[in-house]
């Protein structure tokens, strides 16, 4: 099993924990693309930790929407620990959404602004 | 407690757009329990609209602090050392919040981001209803401890009108008719008598019909 070395993970103690404003900066920081990996559906240890990320991450979608820097570079996936297949088939589908959407705009202005100087 | 929502980031960044740098103030109190001001909403606002400015080639300079409570002078004095050197203050708190802050900070644009929506509480988490219409006289020992003023879509104080059908408000099937709760509960505590009691016309000059309202209480005030 193999998957594009485009990825950084960031493992957190579980789904429930991540927060609008980490998401946020994971993108001012300048990812390209960020997706949340909770675990499957009825199998959360801290019972609702994958639903409550789910929700969260809906709501910076529509937040990144709004703003104009588009809600599609962010998504949330339900993957079991035992599922390394899926997961190298997920980072495959949002390595190909973000080659598709282009860098992060802010990214491209920071090049832009480091140019000049 | 007040419960107010976000405007529109886009909204928010109009207000501002002329700023290079920018203090976003949250309140610790009332917003921060209706999710709309509190120090979490002040840093999602922040990064919000630092995303934005950024992409506009205008990147935006932001500064946040989220006060005990904007409605209390000396909790807005302690933002004086940070309001020095910024463009403009936006404050995450009720319209009182805002007021405070364009009140002591007078040579700064102060703007507000959040729209003050009504006195209320929480049904369950994320969702509040509207309770108290600050009428300046409380009669909730005469209803049931149901308010007419503000549960009923016309505020009528003697019973209900004729839009009253099957326990509903004829504005919507979702909305209850206070009247109706109010006669049930009166029923159910054997209280109904209470309900025939004269009541002389409302005052309401205590009310937003007597103008800004004040409360005094001189034995804490200080000197």
């Amino acid at each position: 099993m193999q998957y594009a070395p485009t990825v950084r993970i960031v493992e957190m103690p579980c789904s429930g924990t991540i927060d609008h404003r980490v998401l946020l900066q994971t993108f001012e920081d300048g990812a390209d693309g960020v997706f949340v990996a909770g675990c499957m559906e009825g199998d959360c240890h801290f019972l609702k930790g994958n639903f409550r990320a789910k929700k969260r991450v809906r709501q910076v979608k529509k937040i990144l929407d709004e703003i104009g820097f588009g809600g599609d570079r962010l998504d949330f996936f339900n993957l079991s620990a035992a599922q390394g297949q899926r997961f190298a088939e997920i980072v495959k589908e949002m390595t190909e959404r973000v080659l598709q959407l282009g860098p992060n705009p802010l990214n491209k202005k920071a090049k832009k602004e480091g140019g000049a100087a | 407690m007040i419960i107010a929502q976000q405007k529109p980031v886009k909204d928010i960044a109009a207000m501002i757009s002329d700023c290079k740098k920018v203090l976003l103030v949250g309140c610790a109190g009332c917003v921060t329990v209706c999710l709309a001001g509190g120090e979490k909403e002040t840093e999602v606002l922040a990064s919000s609209l630092r995303i934005m400015r950024k992409m506009e080639d205008n990147p935006l300079e932001t500064v946040t602090y989220t006060a005990t409570r904007q409605c209390d002078p000396e909790y807005v004095a302690a933002l004086d050392n940070l309001t020095r050197d910024v463009d403009a203050i936006v404050s995450l708190a009720c319209g009182v919040g805002v007021q405070y802050l364009a009140e002591r900070f007078t040579d700064k644009w102060v703007v507000p981001a959040l729209d003050t929506k009504f006195i209320g509480g929480s049904t369950v988490h994320g969702n509040w209803e509207e309770k108290c219409g600050l009428c300046g006289e409380c009669i909730l020992h005469r209803t049931g401890g149901i308010c007419p003023i503000i549960r009923c879509s016309k505020s009528i104080l003697n019973g209900p009108c004729g839009g009253s059908q099957y326990g509903k408000c004829e504005i919507s099937k979702d909305v209850d008719c206070a009247w109706q709760l109010i006669y049930d509960r009166m029923k159910a505590l054997g209280k109904l008598d209470k309900l025939m009691e004269f009541q002389p016309p409302k005052d309401w000059s205590k009310s937003r019909d007597g103008g800004p309202r004040k409360a005094v209480r001189e034995d804490v005030m200080i000197d």
